[in-house]
Order: structure tokens, then C-alpha cells, then sequence
């Protein structure tokens, strides 16, 4: 073999883009669904990489008590749940700002995980199972690319299940309406506080999850780094697709595609720009936003009163 | 005064009553000044009182003394002039950086790109400063001074003059560049700017000792707190005193009413936004010239995000932010106490600024709660 490359030479770049969109855009697929929901009740969450890092924590932490990794996924989710009640109940009371209270967040989330995950740095607690589809070749990298992780398919499933809610459901309706017209909604007799509470906390639920996704699947360890900051990317990932669930899903695979360009590059010897490449998912997020923006008119699709008081 | 007639009659018809009203009307203005004052103190200061027994709490559970524990943040932050020096150190930084939140905020804008806006500033003055190995130390400095405010206000005005001309989200757009200037550091200190000799952790040649910002007259105290707090004055004059500051506190406030008087509302928001970045490019300056000695991944210490918070606790005024920079130095300060004496890893004081900063937060939405702030009948 001259092909320094390994089996696949050129053609691993690709694959490698294909299988880092699905393994590494999992955990944006549940977190930027938590904030798509959290934002069409009308409030922005920032503090879901707070969120994120609990959820991670947890996850491992439990996975490695119970020995039983689903349990760490829903402990995940159930620590998630936790921080978003805080961050409800704190951002809709009046005055507060909600950019402020998701850094507090972000800080109190991170510092809390940090500290109770201090003992398990060191544990290895079990992972995830995965599904092979790729039992069918013989090459080695696309077996390992073609490992997917359960969580995945549910969260497609939940992408389209959220799309649904959103358009063919009285409950879908409610959260719309109180993320378009909140007084309007007021008068139809819906409580305004409560579908905003319970969007949040459900929207954190599902970051916590894919924090959980982040310390048991991929990159499957926990450690201070485990998020690279998909938490806070979640934010510019809804206003990518237009807070669309079902956009949500295409915008998460893209973002964890561009996040494997940087290490797949530099498997096939391009190098130079490793850390450029890294930050990928932010210059597209960057130049998505300026090509899409109009200082005259807000954004199709963004819910009417996105960021304003209870 | 339910009745308009009734209001404007009466000055007219009777004088000697109107004389009277007024002089109640200064003494209820009085009163309400002095009660809302009062309001002002009581509200953050019942919330620090609450975070501090809620962080008590937490030791408590945690397995340290609450007491025991408070005692140590506050020897270490200012038991001693040397611990007071080291609070110092750690709470110039910051001051700069708040001011990145503060100004665009009197512009109705929120902007954390305080992260950002450090590492480039930190960056772009290291570059600078290696081209002049046979300069100067003055000139060095000045020079770096200049490139790291330069590109630290250039990479605020950027997120300015997206919100201005595409109505970018300024929020997100200066998140978004955080990561951005992370990366171009990761990549310059990888490749460009690389000492080989910097194995473990890359990082960019030195910075020559004679060419490093001298610590002020045998302290361990930098330049970094004097441009700190003459920065904070600075823009606590422009903000309050100057034609300028007047424009940016109305397009803050209503920036329909600011085009329709005519005043220049995106040259006034570029400006500014420029002001803001230079603050922490700044500071990012400070940290390689006086303290790190280099550029490195070290840079992004976290002291960005905490400005963002130090901003919001002062809500957002230049002066506080110097009394809430010297406060939250001192915590940060006290980090590797907590360890040594107490066995808390070193997240606690993350846990301890998060308590501090949702509860103050909180209290925001007590202001006006109660009617005793705000009734006028002293």
C-alpha cells in the first residue's frame, strides 16, 4: 500500500464527513430541538451549555452507579429538567434579563458539574450500545463509521414527532400562539406562564439528553471539555433552520459534519488549517446569518414575540 | 388629577396653593429619591445576603464549614495587602472586560463578545510586539497597547455594524465570534506565531523580559488596574457628561426618536461598539504583556464571560463595575484555598459566582415591589 491515506485514500473524507454529521450531530440535534421548543413559546434559552454539561455529568455519573446507560440518559434529561426550572422560573419573572440569566446559567450549570463530577473523571462507566450498519463491508472505517448510536433514530424520530406537534396539535398550537401573541393567546384563556414554563423545562430535558449523548456515546468520556459549546451554538442553530424541527435535524447533521472537517482533512495530510477548519460550524453559522438577515423585517418563521416580556 | 381643567386652573386661581404644592411636591421628590435610594442599597444587598446563606448551604452539604469557608475566601481575597494585591491583579481584567457589556447596553444592545474581544486583543498585540525585538520597552508597549485595542475594538464593531446594517443579532453574532478568535489563536499559536520550543503547550515566542508592562513601583499590581479604572472613569464621563454619551443613551432608549431628531445613529453605534471592544482588547494586551509573558490557549481564561456578569451585577454602570470587579476578583482569587484547606475542588467558587449571579438577577424583578420605595410622603 502506497496510499498513505489508509484503504479508503480520498473517499475517507467524505465518509468521514458523513459518519462525524451523524455521531457528532446527535447531541446539537437534541439540544437545538429543546431550544426550537423552548423558542416558539416565545423565550430564548442560552443557558442550555449549562444544561448540556449537568446532563452529561449526570448521565455518566449514574450510568456509572446502575450500570445501566439508559438510566444515565434519563438522568440526564431529569438533571436538564432541574436547571430549566430555575431558568423558567427565574426568566419569566418581569425585569430579568434573559441573555443574563442564560450566562448565570451557563456558570451554575458548568460549575455544579464540574464539582459533583469531580470523582468520575476517572471511572469508566458503560457505554451506550450502538447499531452496525455496516456489518456488510469489509472495510474497518466503514464499520466504525457506520456505528450509530440508538439516540439518533429517536432523535430523527423526535424532529419529525416535534414537526407534527407544532402543526396538527392543540398543544402545538398553544405554544405557537403564546410565541406569536402572547396576549392574544392570554385572552383565549391559555396561561401564558404556564406554556412557557413548560416549554423550557421540556427543552431542557431534551438538551439534558443530549448531554448524556455527549459522556456516554460520543466522545463517550467525562471530562471539564466534553461540550465544545453546542449548548450556546443551539441558539444560532434554530435561527439557521428557521425554527423548523424538522430543519433542525439537516442544520444539526451539517453542523456535525463541518465539525469533523478539521480532523478528516487532516487524516488525508491537510493539516495547515486544523483549527481553522474547527471553527467551521461558527463561520457558517456567521455567514448564514448575514446572508439571511434584513435589518427592515424579522426572520420567516421566528416566533412573533421571541425575547420579549412575560 | 383626574380632571385636566382642574389641573391647569388651579396655579392660576390661586398662587399661594400652587407655592404650597410645590413645596410639598419637592419634599415628596425628595422622599421618593431618598426611599428609592434606599431600595437601590437594600435590594442587591438583601440578594448578596441571600446568595451568601444559599452558598452555605451548599458547603454545608458539600462536608465544609460554612463559616470556616467564608473566612478563607475572605483571607485570601483581602486578608492581607499581598492576597489584596493578587484580588487586584485579577480584578482589572475584569473591569475591562465588563466594559464590553456596559456601553453597547446604553445602546439597547447585549453584547458577550467580551471573550472575543480579549483573546484577539491579547493576540494581535503579541504579533505586533514580536516584530520589534530591537525597539524600545516604551515603544513596544505603546505599540502594543495600540494593536490590542485596535483589534479588539474592531472585532466589537464588526458585531456593531452586522446589527446596524443586516440586523444580525448581536447576541449571537458576538458568541459566534468568541469562538471564532478562539480558533484563530488555536491556529496562530499551532502554526504561525509557534515556538518550537513549546511542546506541551503550544504557544507564541516570548515576549523579550525587558519589553514585559512592569509590575507599578515593587507591588505585584500591573499597569492593568490603572487603565482599568481610568477606563471605567472615561466612560462613565462619556456616558454621562458628553454630547456622545447623550446620542448613545438615546438610541438606547428609543431609536426611532433618535433618527427622526437626526442624530447619527449608525456612526454613534460603530463608535461605540469600538469603544467597547478596545476595553478587553486591552486587557487581553495586559495578560500577555505583564502576565503570561506569551500568547497560548491560556488566554481564554474565562475572564470574558466573567465581565459579562460583572456588567449585569453593576447594572451596568461604569463606576460599579469597578466595585464588583474588585469583589468578584477577590472570589476568583480564592479559588486554590478552597482546595487546600477545605478539599472543595476548584469548580466551588464557578458554583459560588452562579448562586451569586442568579439570585442578584433575581432580584432585579423586586424593584418596585414594594410600595414603601416608592411612596412620597416622607
Amino acid at each position: 500500500m502506497s496510499n498513505p491515506v489508509g484503504g479508503l485514500g480520498w473517499l475517507g473524507v467524505p465518509l468521514a464527513l458523513l459518519a462525524g454529521a451523524v455521531r457528532g450531530g446527535t447531541p446539537f440535534l437534541f439540544v437545538s430541538l429543546g431550544e426550537c421548543l423552548t423558542e416558539k413559546s416565545g423565550k430564548i434559552n442560552l443557558g442550555l451549555e449549562g444544561v448540556l454539561l449537568m446532563g452529561a455529568m449526570s448521565g455518566y455519573a449514574i450510568s456509572y452507579k446502575t450500570g445501566s446507560p439508559w438510566i444515565g440518559v434519563l438522568a440526564g434529561g431529569c438533571a436538564g429538567m432541574i436547571l430549566g426550572l430555575i431558568h423558567a422560573w427565574l426568566v419569566l419573572r418581569p425585569n430579568v434579563n434573559d441573555v443574563a440569566v442564560g450566562i448565570a446559567m451557563i456558570i451554575f450549570g458548568g460549575g455544579f458539574a464540574f464539582f459533583l463530577g469531580k470523582p468520575f473523571i476517572q471511572p469508566v462507566a458503560p457505554q451506550l450500545p450502538s447499531i452496525d450498519l455496516g456489518n456488510w463491508s469489509a472495510d474497518p472505517a466503514v464499520r466504525a463509521a457506520l456505528k450509530i448510536c440508538p439516540l439518533f433514530f429517536a432523535g430523527v424520530a423526535l424532529a419529525f414527532g416535534m414537526h407534527w406537534f407544532f402543526r396538527s396539535t392543540r398543544w402545538g398550537m398553544f405554544v405557537r400562539a403564546v410565541g406569536d401573541q402572547p396576549g392574544a393567546a392570554r385572552a383565549m384563556g391559555i396561561s401564558v406562564w404556564k406554556v412557557r414554563t413548560v416549554s423550557i423545562v421540556c427543552g431542557s430535558f431534551l438538551a439534558g439528553i443530549g448531554g448524556a449523548y455527549l459522556s456516554l456515546f460520543y466522545p463517550g468520556s467525562w471530562n471539564e471539555r466534553v461540550s465544545s459549546g453546542q449548548g450556546v451554538m443551539a441558539v444560532a442553530l434554530v435561527i439557521f433552520a428557521r425554527w423548523n424541527p424538522v430543519e433542525c435535524l439537516w442544520a444539526s447533521l451539517l453542523f456535525g459534519g463541518a465539525q469533523a472537517l478539521g480532523p478528516a482533512l487532516q487524516s488525508v495530510g491537510i493539516g495547515g488549517y486544523y483549527y481553522l477548519f474547527n471553527a467551521a460550524p461558527y463561520f457558517l453559522t456567521l455567514a448564514v446569518m448575514i446572508a439571511t438577515c434584513n435589518p427592515r423585517r424579522s426572520l420567516t418563521g421566528a416566533p412573533g414575540a421571541i425575547g420579549t416580556g412575560l | 388629577m383626574s380632571d385636566p381643567e382642574a389641573s391647569l386652573s388651579a396655579p392660576i386661581e390661586q398662587p399661594s396653593v400652587a407655592v404650597a404644592e410645590a413645596g410639598t411636591a419637592r419634599s415628596a421628590a425628595f422622599g421618593i429619591r431618598w426611599r428609592r435610594q434606599l431600595e437601590a442599597i437594600l435590594i442587591p444587598g438583601g440578594a448578596i445576603a441571600v446568595s451568601l446563606i444559599l452558598f452555605g448551604v451548599f458547603c454545608f452539604f458539600a462536608g465544609a464549614n460554612p463559616l470556616a469557608v467564608y473566612a478563607s475566601i475572605d483571607k485570601a481575597a483581602f486578608g492581607s495587602w499581598y492576597s489584596f494585591q493578587n484580588t487586584l491583579v485579577r480584578a482589572a481584567p475584569l473591569m475591562l472586560c465588563a466594559l464590553c457589556t456596559a456601553i453597547p447596553f446604553r445602546l439597547g444592545l447585549v453584547v458577550i463578545g467580551n471573550e472575543g474581544a480579549f483573546v484577539i486583543g491579547g493576540l494581535c498585540a503579541t504579533i505586533v510586539g514580536l516584530q520589534l525585538p530591537n525597539s524600545s520597552p516604551l515603544t513596544v508597549q505603546i505599540v502594543m497597547v495600540l494593536s490590542g485595542m485596535a483589534a479588539g475594538g474592531f472585532w466589537i464593531l464588526l458585531v456593531g455594524a452586522l446589527k446596524y446594517y443586516r440586523g444580525v443579532n448581536e447576541t449571537i453574532s458576538s458568541l459566534l465570534m468568541n469562538y471564532i478568535a478562539l480558533a484563530l489563536l488555536n491556529q496562530a499559536v499551532n502554526s504561525w506565531i509557534k515556538d518550537p520550543s513549546s511542546l506541551n503547550k503550544p504557544s507564541s515566542y516570548p515576549i523579550p523580559d525587558a519589553q514585559m508592562l512592569q509590575p507599578i513601583g515593587g507591588s505585584l499590581v500591573n499597569w492593568g488596574l490603572v487603565f482599568g479604572i481610568v477606563a471605567c472613569l472615561i466612560t462613565w464621563f462619556l456616558i454621562q457628561k458628553t454630547t456622545f454619551g447623550f446620542q448613545i443613551r438615546v438610541i438606547g432608549g428609543n431609536i426611532r426618536a433618535a433618527r427622526l431628531a437626526g442624530l447619527p445613529v449608525g456612526p454613534t453605534i460603530i463608535i461605540a461598539c469600538f469603544l467597547a471592544g478596545a476595553a478587553p482588547g486591552l486587557a487581553g494586551m495586559v495578560e500577555v504583556a505583564a502576565v503570561q509573558g506569551s500568547a497560548s490557549e491560556s488566554l481564554a481564561a474565562g475572564y470574558g464571560y466573567s465581565g459579562v456578569l460583572v456588567a449585569f451585577l453593576a447594572r451596568q454602570n461604569a463606576f460599579g463595575c469597578i466595585l464588583v470587579s474588585v469583589l468578584l476578583g477577590g472570589l476568583l482569587a480564592s479559588g486554590g484555598i478552597l482546595q487546600r484547606t477545605h478539599h472543595l475542588p476548584d469548580a466551588t467558587t464557578l458554583v459560588f459566582q452562579g448562586i451569586v449571579f442568579l439570585t442578584i438577577l433575581y432580584s432585579e424583578s423586586l424593584y418596585g415591589r414594594w410600595k414603601f420605595f416608592r411612596e412620597g410622603n416622607a
